[in-house]
């Protein structure tokens, strides 16, 4: 059985941090302004070493860190891959970082890996599977896990459940905590037309271990209704930022992540990004 | 209606396809081309795998010729991980039957070395032996030794000179390729896997070597194969380069 309290991480900063980007390693060296902890993949970590591992254990002593899997397949309807759980394990022993999360999402079947967050239907049946596999994670990987709110394109008709109950139950069932992204619910809410606030209000924020903030980019669907796409490709949107300041008001400060993953900046601009984020958690705390 | 992940799965990777029903955008009409952000995640993220795994084959045939490349490859091959530092292991075998690049004899070679070098980046890091510690060796004891080479130590056999065309489109005032045969040794000195064109039964010498024959009998292996080795010359780049990290009987 997996001892809560003894495997529990040392917990990230409530302050910002940013996802690590290997062109910024000096750079966050000698100038990270307000960020405290840094995110990275951990797929892209698993290799064996070389220079991927090395800054890593370099950056590892100055700033927490958090590993973020894109990989897990936690929604998949077959089994998880035990290799991948392995490597997993074997990261998060070695680094030892402040916390571990994924998605509520799927990307690998029939041994196909598609390296996307695919979406699932909310029924029982998906909620017993995604429990028994955050289950199986905390086990192998000895340690309580945060589980993400994905972005949506769409909608399963066959979905019996909120996604903020679906998360809720999620937790209640294996003892995970929830990562919220903020741009998700935006992006999600505007996608699928509903309201992201009352999300926000629905969603248990007592349970949320970190916050993740992003770029979306605008695009339509066949009937001309807006249609974000979650791309991670520049700054957080002015009303992602307006739903960050509810969220936090509500919550409190949370290690709070700038993702920029795509057409990815130079330094100054993703630290320009942080500062933002630092003067809404400093605001919760005046 | 329940939309199962086989048949997400098989409309995902064949935009030919219907797209499943059962999806909807969340107001009551049918997803319609919603289900193509995935689609097109999909075969983005993939084909930009590729694009940064192999550089030079992108240069090569040209960005819009790579990009039609990569959406037949990954329909073919897709990753069995999740891990992209390992996806298009493939890539030799398919350039080498694909109907455009077939014709191009280079190509193959030039993607084995590509992947020679995304290897050895990866690869477990050593401590090489030491200048001194090789020196201290008595000239009859090394001939019976056994070395242990780096796990990040690579070994392309070309026809083609596959390190010249290398540099030519990876490195600025790089010269212009001549028709030769190459053999590449890639190693990581530091953190950076860097390529080093081998000497004449160079190639010989370290492949006898990485299979765990003895200095000596690698050496005649050498020998055997070229009228031209020159021990001491590849000895240098083996030192040069880092690569020994224990010798042995």
């Amino acid at each position: 059985m997996l001892d809560a309290t003894a495997h529990e991480f040392a917990r990230l900063p409530d302050a910002p941090g940013v996802g690590y980007k290997p062109q910024h390693f000096s750079e966050i060296a000698d100038d990270a302004g307000p960020v405290a902890w840094l995110e990275i993949h951990a797929e892209n970590y698993m290799g064996d070493g070389g220079r991927p591992i090395a800054q890593l254990r370099h950056l590892a002593e100055r700033f927490a860190f958090s590993v973020h899997g894109v990989g897990l397949s936690i929604g998949g309807e077959g089994p998880l891959d035990s290799e991948h759980l392995a490597r997993l394990k074997h990261l998060v022993d070695w680094l030892d970082p402040a916390s571990f999360s994924e998605h509520l999402a799927w990307s690998t079947h029939d041994s196909a890996f598609l390296n996307d967050l695919l979406p699932l239907p909310y029924t029982e049946a998906s909620l017993a599977r995604v429990a028994e596999h955050v289950d199986e994670v905390q086990e192998v990987v000895g340690r309580r896990m945060l589980l993400e709110n994905p972005s949506s394109y769409l909608a399963f008709e066959e979905s019996t459940l909120t996604e903020t109950d679906f998360l809720r139950e999620v937790a209640k069932r294996t003892g995970c905590g929830l990562l919220l992204d903020v741009n998700n619910v935006f992006v999600s809410a505007t996608n699928l037309g509903t309201d992201p606030v009352s999300y926000i209000n629905a969603f248990p924020v007592e349970l949320v271990g970190e916050i993740h903030l992003g770029g979306h980019d605008d695009d339509e669907d066949d009937h001309g209704a807006p249609l974000l796409i979650d791309n991670h490709g520049s700054e957080v949107a002015d009303p992602v930022w307006s739903l960050f300041e509810y969220t936090i008001r509500k919550s409190g400060p949370k290690p709070s992540l700038i993702e920029w993953d795509n057409d990815v900046p130079e330094w100054p601009v993703l630290k320009a990004e942080a500062n933002r984020a630092a003067k809404v958690l400093e605001a919760a705390t005046a | 209606m329940t939309v199962d992940q086989t048949m997400f799965r098989e409309a995902l990777l064949d935009p030919e396809a219907a797209r499943p029903d059962g999806l909807s955008d969340g107001k009551g009409r049918p997803a319609g081309r919603r289900f193509d952000v995935y689609r097109n995640n999909v075969s983005v993220s993939l084909t930009e795998a590729l694009e940064v795994g192999f550089p030079v084959i992108r240069k090569l045939v040209g960005q819009e010729n790579f990009r039609l490349l990569a959406s037949a490859y990954l329909r073919r091959h897709p990753p069995h991980s999740p891990l992209m530092m390992h996806f298009g292991a493939d890539m030799p075998s398919f350039l080498a039957n694909f109907e455009p690049t077939r014709q191009t004899g280079y190509l193959p070679d030039v993607a084995r070395l590509e992947l020679a070098i995304r290897e050895s980046y990866h690869a477990a890091d050593a401590d090489p032996l030491s200048p001194a510690e090789l020196e201290a060796l008595p000239p009859e004891a090394l001939v019976g030794s056994r070395v242990q080479l780096a796990t990040s130590v690579r070994l392309v056999r070309s026809p083609w000179p596959i390190l010249s065309i290398w540099r030519f489109n990876a490195e600025e005032a790089a010269k212009s390729p001549e028709m030769a045969a190459e053999d590449v040794l890639v190693a990581r000195p530091d953190l950076d896997p860097v390529p080093e064109l081998l000497p004449p039964g160079g190639a010989e010498f370290i492949n006898a070597l990485l299979t765990g024959a003895t200095f000596g009998d690698a050496m005649d292996m050498a020998s055997e194969a070229s009228r031209n080795f020159d021990l001491p010359a590849v000895l240098t780049v083996l030192v040069k380069m880092k690569t020994m990290i224990e010798i042995g009987g």
